[in-house]
Parts: structure tokens; C-alpha cells; sequence
């Protein structure tokens, strides 16, 4: 019986330990998916140029990130990048006019959207197109620029 | 120069006898397996036990020096990019995807396959075996199953002990010895992994403890019943283990990549 009772003891430190190490890898090594809404809407925004924008890359207002990117295409006809992405629906007072840009977090951090308040009445609903958009700062095209601006000096 | 031939031919026809009777001897095992997991779940508990918990040693130091490696590594060689923050997501990766899940079945071969193989070996050698099937037991659902059942459940637990624990390890020697700022090593560690990671690890070693027990309760039932041949049974569990996991690894990989 104490032999029964031991094994018994043991099997279940051993199998609380093995869930408690799948708990601490789920939470402690992921997690950076903070945005959990139960109620979004979603807005379409077109860039020229989305850089390395990825798929579920956070969406933010004033640092805070309040969305997510969930589709990403290219438009055929317009030939710009169309970036869908869903807001939860608690901030259903973001100005219809505010702008969107693609900014990077860190110098070689991911990319992700950020949203500068407008002053408009209308808030941005399900289905909206946001008006003023800022592309990607490529740093291979920034660098060609410096490039042919310092070449320009020396002339 | 016929009787090469011949040896090959033979050779050949009994290698793929000997791998169609093993996937039989599969379906075997996971016929009776439902029965075994309702009714005798004592059988299965004790075997969690035997393969498991008594393995928690070997792996977790093995996965403290893992860690402790892979901080090591990654710092020295992320230093020259000056990314030594990225050393945590390094880690991570390695462990969760891969170290944790092979490394684990590799170690688990060694501890507990090797002890399933050997035991079942052992009597069927002293004819405890055929005594269970005099006594009108069969000795599959009896014998085979709950050791098979106990190392499928414990794997996976194993491999996230592996990979916790192997954390802790490049926690310590990447923050507190190398000083990589703590807040950045966990950050962009959660940043970066994803909960698909952990599921492809999760699944990984799912396969890996079906194929390393599946293999140890093979070799041991079908070991030629004396001292030498159980001695076989158990080196043969560890190379073919060995084997099978490491090329079910580069499989599983190349098709979740």
C-alpha cells in the first residue's frame, strides 16, 4: 500500500510539473499577443509601400496597441498595398480622419501601424477607408537618397 | 555471386516483413489501448511513473546545461551583430522546436527505453510471458500496453520540462552571467514566439514518445528470449530510436516549416 502510495505521489508531482512547464512556455515565451478583443471592426487602409509589414502586427494609437493587421493584398488597379486591419470596438471614437503610419519599433525591431488622431466629428466604423496614409520607411531607399544628396554637394 | 544475390533478396523480403509485422504490432497496441486508458488506468500511472517521473533528473540537468550551452553560443556569436538581446529568442526557438522535443526522446531512449525493453525482455526469457498466457492473460493489453500508454503520456511532459528548464539555464548565464539585460531577453523572446511553436513541440514529442516506446515495447517483446538476445533488444532500442527520431524530426519539420 505505501509503495502504491508513493508511486502514486510521484506520477502526479511529476505530471503537475510537466503541466506547469507547458503553462510557464504558453504564457512566459509567447504572450506578446496583447490584444485580445471580443468585439472589433474592421478599416482598410492602401499604402505605396508597406516595407516588411506582416500579418497580425499590432496596430497602435499613442504607443498603445488597440488593433491588429489581418489581411494584406495588392490592389491590381491602383497598384498600392491594401492593409485590412480590425480595432476593438470599445474605441469607436477614433476620427475618421486620422492618419496611418508604418513605423518600426526598435531600429531592426518588427513593423507595425501606428494611428495619429485627426480632428474630424466621425469616428472611424466598420468598413472604413483611412484617408491619409504614410508609407514604410525603406532604409535601402533612404540611404539612396542620402547617397545622391551628398554626391549632389560635392558638385 | 548467385548466393550474394540471394542474401540480398533475403534480406530485403525479411526487412520488410520485419516493418509490416511492426506496424501490425502498431495497430496491435492501439487496439487494446482504449480499454487499458478506461479500465486499467492504475497499470497506465504506474508506467507515467516508471518512465517518467523516475527520467525527471536525467532531464533536467541535461536541459539546465542545454540552456546553459545555448546562451553561451548565442551570445558569443549574436555579440558580433550587438543583438545579445536576441540571444532569449535564440534559445527559445532551439529548445521549444527542436533541442526539447529530440534531445528529450534521445535521453528518454537511454533512461527509459532501454528499462522497458530490457524488462519485457527479461520475461519473456524467464517465460513470465508464457506463463500470463497460460493463466488465459493476454500479455499485450497486460503488459505492453500500459508501459507504451505511460511513455506516450510522459514525453511530452518531459520535452516542456526540458525546455522550461533549459530557459532557466540560458536565463541564468545569458542575464546573470553575461549581463544581457533581463527585460529584453524575455520581451523579444515573447514577441517573437508564437503559440505555434510550442504546438509544433507539443506535437513533436507526441511523436517522438510514440515511436521511442512503440520501438522499446517491440524490441522487448520480440527479443530472442536469452541473456545475449535481451542484451540486443536493448542496444537495438537506443540506435533505432536514435534513428527514427531524428528523421521524423527533419519530416516533421520540412512539412510544418
Amino acid at each position: 500500500m505505501q509503495q502504491t502510495r508513493s508511486v502514486e505521489v510521484g506520477t502526479g508531482l511529476f505530471v503537475l510539473l510537466g503541466m506547469g512547464a507547458l503553462f510557464f512556455l504558453t504564457t512566459q515565451t509567447t504572450g506578446g499577443d496583447d490584444f485580445t478583443a471580443e468585439e472589433t471592426f474592421t478599416v482598410e487602409a492602401r499604402f505605396e509601400n508597406i516595407g516588411s509589414l506582416r500579418n497580425r502586427a499590432p496596430v497602435a494609437m499613442s504607443g498603445v496597441t488597440i488593433g491588429r493587421v489581418t489581411n494584406i493584398r495588392f490592389d491590381p488597379v491602383t497598384l498600392e498595398a491594401v492593409v485590412n486591419f480590425v480595432i476593438d470596438s470599445q474605441f469607436d471614437q477614433i476620427p475618421d480622419d486620422s492618419d496611418a503610419s508604418i513605423l518600426t519599433s526598435g531600429i531592426l525591431g518588427s513593423q507595425y501601424i501606428g494611428l495619429q488622431a485627426g480632428g474630424s466629428d466621425t469616428y472611424f466604423e466598420d468598413g472604413s477607408e483611412v484617408l491619409f496614409t504614410q508609407s514604410a520607411i525603406v532604409l535601402e531607399n533612404l540611404i539612396g537618397k542620402f547617397l545622391v544628396n551628398a554626391g549632389s554637394k560635392d558638385d | 555471386m548467385t548466393g550474394i544475390l540471394r542474401d540480398i533478396y533475403y534480406n530485403s523480403v525479411e526487412f520488410v516483413r520485419t516493418f509490416g509485422a511492426f506496424q501490425l504490432f502498431f495497430l496491435r497496441i492501439l487496439r487494446h489501448s482504449p480499454a487499458i486508458l478506461l479500465g486499467r488506468f492504475g497499470l497506465v500511472v504506474k508506467q507515467v511513473f516508471e518512465s517518467g517521473a523516475l527520467s525527471l533528473v536525467i532531464i533536467m540537468i541535461s536541459g539546465l546545461f542545454v540552456g546553459g550551452v545555448l546562451g553561451l553560443q548565442g551570445y558569443s556569436n549574436l555579440a558580433r551583430f550587438n543583438a545579445e538581446d536576441a540571444v532569449g529568442v535564440f534559445a527559445a526557438f532551439g529548445l521549444v522546436k527542436e533541442l526539447g522535443p529530440v534531445i528529450t526522446a534521445l535521453l528518454f531512449a537511454g533512461r527509459a527505453g532501454t528499462a522497458l525493453a530490457s524488462e519485457i525482455g527479461l520475461m519473456k526469457a524467464t517465460d513470465q510471458l508464457s506463463a500470463m498466457e497460460m493463466m488465459a492473460v493476454n500479455p499485450v493489453p497486460r503488459v505492453l500496453v500500459p508501459r507504451f500508454l505511460g511513455g506516450v503520456i510522459a514525453m511530452p511532459l518531459l520535452a516542456a520540462i526540458f525546455s522550461m528548464v533549459g530557459l532557466l539555464g540560458t536565463h541564468l548565464v545569458a542575464v546573470e552571467l553575461l549581463g544581457v539585460d533581463v527585460g529584453a531577453f524575455w520581451q523579444q523572446m515573447q514577441i517573437t514566439v508564437d503559440i505555434k511553436d510550442i504546438n509544433e513541440g507539443i506535437f513533436k514529442s507526441l511523436v517522438f514518445g510514440v515511436a521511442a516506446s512503440l520501438i522499446a515495447v517491440w524490441e522487448g517483446y520480440n527479443s530472442i528470449p536469452t541473456a545475449e538476445g535481451v542484451g540486443r533488444a536493448t542496444t537495438r532500442t537506443v540506435v533505432i530510436t536514435a534513428i527514427a527520431v531524428l528523421v521524423f524530426d527533419f519530416m516533421i519539420t520540412a512539412v510544418m516549416l
